[in-house]
């Protein structure tokens, strides 16, 4: 083989490696990308029952309630617009509270109850994902929450200087 | 007043990164030797005005001087003293510090042991080396400064994020530091090679040691942060593709990548511009990772800072030194003569695929980190990738790149026999085939790619050793000849068969980890008993436990096998009163085959009644243990004499490589 041949040898190994992994990226990001919602919006998305998303709000105050010898766990998820009451069975996270900021993924179930398998309440240093503080900040609930939650000390009077 | 010290020492670092930023560069142009030599004391100076500061800071820290603001927010005086030190490096600005400090040890590491360095070259590789400590600087003393006081101080701090409160975890980040700022210097010496238009076997010989370097600690603190999230986050996970730890896995794909392309342009003096090419993406890539890390974009345990300016600021710095240096690459990388030629199946031939596969992999988990925010940049809503996307994509890209990694290094430079080189793979192929054959039949419930993964270690790991034995022609040469060849195998040798055999045995781990992990949750009270795995759990009650900075719920299991006890797990969920936030500690005992996972979780129902969780997590001291051998492989190397910081001077260099062009 001649010296051009060899180098476009590996020319085209590569091109062909990068095509295959657009291909499986495309593929995968069709199939395993999860959207984020907030109550508001999953009431007026109409989801699919069976749909993978991220729900992400406030967990409403006195909501939270067990059953099944405390494995399982129910609560609503909250905007201060809008809420959906969420089922969830497993261990909650450290964080996991209410009145704080929280996202659970899973599906809505017919009749519109959010089936979650997996509720993080993430390692997030002011109890408030952004997302969630988005989804506050768009249903105009922000304010009063972020006054609520610096009067707690949730987060710092000074944050966001 | 120490305080004040450090932040003046601050402010003089910044300027004599300046000087040596600008100074060496014009003198190495006009081939100056006076203003060339300016780089060496300068960087020196620049590393003892940083260290001071880093001192002061530390010194803040210790003495608990709360009148610092970063003291106040992060520290407490009742913290231990260990994690009062690590607190230095658990916040924003102190992060930073560390960060240049570890720029100005590498740059005045080269300084001191770069003797035989030519002078223009280390002029040059020093100045590139001081601009990008002037950026950093800037970045600290004009958004972060560590230094600022507070007025009146509080009597006591905030403390730091009981997370963090953890021995793992404190020498996480310089480990990882030592990594991502590791490859400052690779780059500094890729853009000086590019200046010069001369990248060759002796540039290689003075690249290598430092990427090893390196790469050596990335691996040590990713590591570290992946074994911290297994015990501390009380999933039972180990690695959550979660952005933060792509922002280091990146770097580290791309940085192994050169690591083994650097061994071409040595050995070869060829694949000079990729190699280039490589030192400027691992170097891009741990820039762009602490952009996404310290600019608030992500949220999580990293994301100290949400102050948009240093977002900004961090984003201009990594534009000029990724766009920069690509422009430059563009412009000068053409000139780099090229050197041999090989034949595709060859030990060049298979270099290269491992490098075309390792950025392939880096690209993938690029997308797939920024995907989410490109979408949110443009109000196209919000997703998450997580791990099925990363599995889907990652795993058919490595599973080649296994398959591969065990013939390269029984294929020869130039031109290879792939028949024969498979020929001696024989019975390392039978033993994967038994292997995989031997785990479908005892876990045949099991998903299947756990079969083809355990098949995938095997084939990895004993090829690593069955090449090790070729070398020292085991079996084929008489007993004390073998014993004779083994002792002359050089350290480099040595450490790459460490790597490619820990390698397997972090695959085998992670294969494991994934495919058989049993969990198990529920309610317990005192006397109940899980069954996980073939061994009992009984609970024996919980009770409080006072600790130096938080109260802790303990709970006690005795695991039993075959009705005898085996060992005391004793989880605890702690309340750290300061934060008012919990934390888990899982209670893990390991053995060969697995590790037994306790956590124990909030009070349930009636007094006396615990939520816990039980793991069986099978495998997963593979992969520490894998991990531990690519850090020995590493070091290995690195203690090898030719490989020696800076020993090597260009002729011999030189020479050496046109003896090997000739063989």
């Amino acid at each position: 083989m001649r010296p051009k041949g060899k180098r476009l040898t590996f020319v085209l190994i590569g091109m062909g490696l990068l095509a295959i992994a657009a291909g499986l990226m495309l593929t995968a990001f069709q199939e395993n990308i999860v959207f984020f919602y907030s109550p508001t919006e999953v009431h007026a998305k109409q989801l699919e029952p069976g749909q993978r998303v991220r729900l992400g709000g406030l967990v409403e105050e006195g909501s939270v309630e067990r059953t099944d010898g405390g494995k399982t766990v129910h609560f609503k998820v909250t905007d201060m617009a809008e809420s959906i009451p969420v089922v969830y069975s497993g261990l909650l996270p450290d964080l996991f509270r209410e009145g704080q900021g929280v996202v659970a993924e899973g599906y809505l179930r017919v009749g519109g109850t959010f089936q979650a398998d997996e509720v993080l309440a993430k390692h997030d240093e002011n109890y408030m994902p952004p997302e969630v503080a988005d989804a506050l900040k768009k249903s105009g609930q922000w304010q009063h929450m972020e006054d609520a939650m610096k009067k707690s000390g949730q987060i710092p009077a000074d944050a966001g200087q | 007043m120490i305080a004040e010290l450090g932040h003046f020492a601050l402010i003089l670092a910044l300027f004599v990164a300046i000087v040596q930023g600008i100074v060496p560069l014009i003198g190495a142009a006009r081939r100056d030797a006076a203003w060339m030599a300016v780089a060496r004391p300068a960087a020196v100076m620049q590393l003892l005005l940083i260290g001071l500061s880093f001192g002061c800071l530390t010194h803040a820290y210790v003495t608990s001087d709360f009148s610092l603001l970063t003291v106040a927010s992060n520290s407490h005086s009742a913290k231990p003293m260990l994690y009062k030190i690590s607190g230095v490096w658990g916040n924003h600005e102190g992060s930073m510090v560390l960060w240049v400090l570890i720029l100005a040890l590498f740059g005045s590491a080269v300084a001191l042991f770069g003797r035989n360095l030519p002078d223009g070259l280390r002029a040059r590789t020093l100045g590139i080396q001081a601009l990008i400590s002037v950026g950093f600087l800037l970045f600290i003393i004009l958004t972060s400064n560590p230094f600022t006081r507070m007025v009146p101080a509080p009597i006591d701090g905030r403390g730091l994020n009981p997370l963090l409160q953890d021995p793992g975890l404190a020498f996480h980040p310089p480990a990882l530091y030592l990594g991502y700022v590791g490859f400052s210097i690779v780059y500094s010496f890729a853009i000086a090679g590019l200046i010069e238009g001369r990248v060759d076997a002796a540039w290689a010989r003075w690249v290598r040691p430092w990427t090893l370097a390196a790469w050596t600690f990335l691996t040590a603190g990713i590591g570290l942060g992946s074994w911290w999230a297994y015990y501390e986050l009380g999933w039972g996970g180990w690695w959550y593709w979660d952005p933060v730890e792509n922002a280091s896995f990146m770097p580290w794909l791309a940085g192994t990548a050169l690591l083994h392309s650097a061994i071409v342009v040595e050995k070869r003096d060829t694949l000079k511009g990729w190699t280039v090419f490589l030192a400027i993406v691992a170097f891009s890539m741990s820039l762009l990772g602490t952009f996404l890390v310290r600019s608030g974009v992500l949220t999580s345990v990293h994301a100290f800072a949400v102050d948009p300016s240093r977002g900004v600021f961090i984003l201009v710095l990594l534009l000029l030194a990724v766009g920069g240096s690509f422009a430059l690459f563009a412009w000068r990388g053409p000139s780099l003569t090229p050197g041999g030629l090989f034949q595709p199946v060859s030990r060049e031939g298979a270099l290269l695929l491992n490098n075309l596969l390792l950025t392939t992999a880096a690209a993938v988990v690029l997308l797939g980190t920024l995907y989410p925010l490109f979408l949110d940049a443009m109000d196209a809503g919000k997703v998450s990738v997580g791990p099925p996307f990363f599995n889907a994509v990652f795993v058919p890209i490595m599973v080649p790149l296994i398959v591969v990694l065990a013939v390269g290094p029984f294929l020869p430079w130039k031109r290879a026999d792939l028949a024969g080189a498979l020929s001696r793979l024989k019975f390392v192929f039978v033993l994967s085939l038994l292997a995989a054959l031997g785990t479908w039949y005892v876990m045949a419930d099991g998903p299947v790619f756990a079969v083809i993964g355990i098949g995938l270690a095997v084939w990895l790991g004993v090829g690593a050793i069955v090449e090790m034995a070729a070398r020292i022609r085991l079996f084929r040469a008489p007993p004390m000849e073998s014993l004779r060849r083994l002792g002359r195998v050089p350290r480099s040798a040595w450490g790459m068969t460490a790597a490619h055999f820990g390698l397997a045995v972090l695959v085998a781990g992670v294969v494991g980890s994934s495919a058989w992990k049993v969990e198990k949750i529920q309610v317990m009270q005192a006397r109940d008993v899980v069954s996980v795995a073939g061994y009992d759990f009984r609970f024996d009650g919980a009770r409080e436990v006072q600790g130096p900075n938080y109260i802790a719920t303990r709970g006690v299991f005795t695991v039993l096998r075959d009705g005898k006890p085996y060992v005391i797990l004793r989880p605890e969920k702690r309340i750290y009163p300061v934060q008012q936030r919990p934390t888990t500690e899982a209670a893990i005992r390991s053995t060969f085959l697995g590790d037994l996972y306790a956590v124990i979780g909030d009070a349930e129902g009636a007094p006396g009644h615990f939520v816990t969780r039980i793991y069986f997590n099978p495998l997963v001291p593979w992969i520490w243990a894998g991990i531990l051998f690519m850090i020995v492989g590493g070091l290995a190397s690195l203690s090898d004499r030719r490989h020696r910081v800076g020993a090597p001077s260009r002729r011999r260099a030189a020479v050496t490589a046109a003896a090997a062009a000739k063989a």
